[in-house]
């Protein structure tokens, strides 16, 4: 069981420590990543196993979007069946 | 991403975060059948249980569904068994007392309207459907999250027009027992020809007699994510444009199958249906009428309005059928006046008129829908206008419905706000020309021929 966390937002130190560092704590195992800087911009994709996850995926949920406020960034975390889902027959 | 697309990913992600793709209501339907008793007090508590109890987790599961997956879901609501079916033998005080019972229980459990207090009289009415339709004013002057309909017509039976006329009256008094608050109680009064009995969209939502004890139904919405489709694809022919609607109301209805599906299972109840329904809101980026005018109309009401609306409507269905088990509802592009930022817009300009709008409703999901109209139009007016639109839905084996706002102390070229989703509108320019006689011969138009189809 996967999730996706998607991070969009003006590029700063420490963003995928932060993201990942998060993750470990909680015990999310990250399976794939992506990252891309665009001018001052920084977009990622981050594919999460959240089988093993210590907290229930809603409080893990609120802990990335705090972290998002906090640094200014847009951070989307959604279970991977709603792309599944919408983009598979 | 091994497993999933990054692009999907990220088209998902602008969806949500600037098209407001959102299911716009999870709707627990309850049958109340197993809470009727002859004692009123009796009937009430036991109405009051059975909400409460089925439906104590729906915001809790709801709010749970919408953080895990990132899609919003605007509404949770409630729809329960016709209640002139429930509440037979009562006087007016005791449909009144029910009335009050549906609103502390919706207020119990946190959901944003409950719907089915309802009468069907598409052929005849009972004492109680009487009651309970007289009895409509009161109840949603002294109530505020129950919505009323009342089915006065079906292509099997025809026209109930005794029904046509009372609910002329019912409506302005409605108005006038709301007057204070902009005449809101009429914009949680709707009356249909062929209701569904599985609509999850309000004012219109009960729980048919034909369905399980308890169900879930979902609506989806997603206006501006197909917008922005059309407007990337620029220029193209026909064709092509009904095919992006199709491809993009399948993604919607997938997220909706997704939701509905998944807050079945988690309150343990069964999946009813998934409405492919495009309903507007009055936020920017979320119109119907913009999707028909980035199609190539100068504005909404213009010449070309409607066949652009049809194939819309057509569209969707047929890219959402197949993304759902089970869909039913309204299903199709809604066309609520104050809930659409375009409209309105059309409307100021003179461009969208009732007449414009009504040729509209012949080929979309609903009908006449969120209509401010003067105070002072006659209620066998009112009366004429609905056996129109209902005659629209008749004639063409459709569901076609009126939701009209005779707006207290408002005229023509005059704003009313509604507030919320319900959002504001100009109030709209009615033909006064008396149907008075017509209205008033009473009986029923007989069902349509189902042959020789012109």
């Amino acid at each position: 069981m996967n999730a996706v966390v998607t991070v969009i937002g003006k590029d700063t130190v420490g963003i995928i420590a932060g993201i990942s560092s998060l993750c470990a704590l909680k015990d999310a195992n990250i399976v794939d990543i992506t990252q891309s800087v665009l001018g001052e911009y920084f977009a990622m994709i981050m594919l999460i196993n959240i089988e093993k996850l210590s907290v229930p995926f809603s409080e893990f949920v609120d802990l990335l979007n705090n972290f998002g406020k906090e640094k200014s960034l847009e951070v989307h975390t959604v279970h991977e069946d709603i792309f599944n889902s919408m983009h598979h027959i | 991403m091994s497993i999933i697309n990054r692009d999907d990913i990220l088209e998902t992600i602008e969806m949500i975060r600037s098209e407001n793709l959102d299911i716009r209501t999870i709707t627990m339907g309850i049958s109340l059948f197993d809470c009727v008793s002859d004692d009123e007090n009796k009937l009430c508590e036991n109405i009051y249980n059975k909400i409460t109890t089925s439906a104590k987790d729906l915001v809790k599961v709801g709010s749970e569904i919408e953080k895990e997956y990132g899609v919003p879901i605007v509404n949770k609501r409630v729809s329960v068994t016709p209640i002139s079916l429930i509440g037979g033998g009562l006087d007016k005080n005791g449909f009144v007392h029910i009335a009050k019972t549906l609103d502390k229980a919706a207020k119990a459990i946190g959901v944003d309207f409950i719907g089915g207090y309802t009468a069907l009289v598409h052929k005849g009415a009972t004492k109680s459907d009487i009651n309970l339709i007289e009895s409509i004013p009161e109840a949603l002057s002294s109530t505020e999250l129950v919505c009323s309909s009342v089915n006065v017509a079906t292509t099997k039976a025809g026209i109930n027009m005794d029904m046509v006329d009372l609910m002329g009256k019912i409506i302005k008094e409605t108005a006038y027992m709301t007057k204070d608050s902009n005449s809101i109680g009429c914009a949680k009064l709707v009356v249909f020809a062929n209701s569904p009995e599985d609509n999850p969209f309000m004012a219109g939502a009960y729980h048919g007699v034909g369905e399980p004890d308890i169900t879930i139904n979902v609506g989806v919405s997603g206006p501006g994510v197909v917008h922005s489709a059309i407007k990337r694809a620029g220029n193209c022919d026909f064709s092509h444009l009904a095919e992006i609607v199709k491809k993009t109301a399948f993604k919607i209805t997938r997220v909706g199958q997704l939701v509905a599906s998944e807050a079945a299972r988690r309150l343990g109840v069964p999946f009813g249906i998934v409405d492919l329904s495009l309903a507007p809101t009055p936020k920017v980026g979320d119109s119907v009428a913009h999707i028909l005018e980035e199609m190539g109309l100068e504005m909404c009401g213009a010449h070309g309005t409607t066949a652009a609306l049809a194939l819309l409507n057509d569209a969707v269905k047929k890219g959402g059928v197949m993304a759902s088990g089970h869909v039913g509802g309204l299903s199709g592009a809604f066309i609520p006046v104050s809930e659409d930022r375009g409209m309105i817009n059309a409307c100021y300009h003179g461009a969208l008129t009732l007449e414009k709008l009504e040729a509209m409703t012949a080929v979309c999901s609903v009908g006449l829908d969120m209509i401010a109209i003067p105070f002072d139009t006659s209620s066998s007016v009112i009366s004429g206008i609905i056996a129109d639109e209902i005659s629209i839905g008749v004639i063409n084996n459709k569901t076609t419905a009126v939701r009209l706002i005779p707006v207290y102390g408002k005229k023509v070229g005059d704003t009313v706000d509604f507030g919320g989703l319900l959002g504001y509108a100009p109030i709209i320019k009615v033909n006064n020309l008396s149907p008075d006689r017509f209205i008033k011969r009473g009986g029923r138009i007989p069902a349509p021929i189902h042959s020789l189809k012109n």
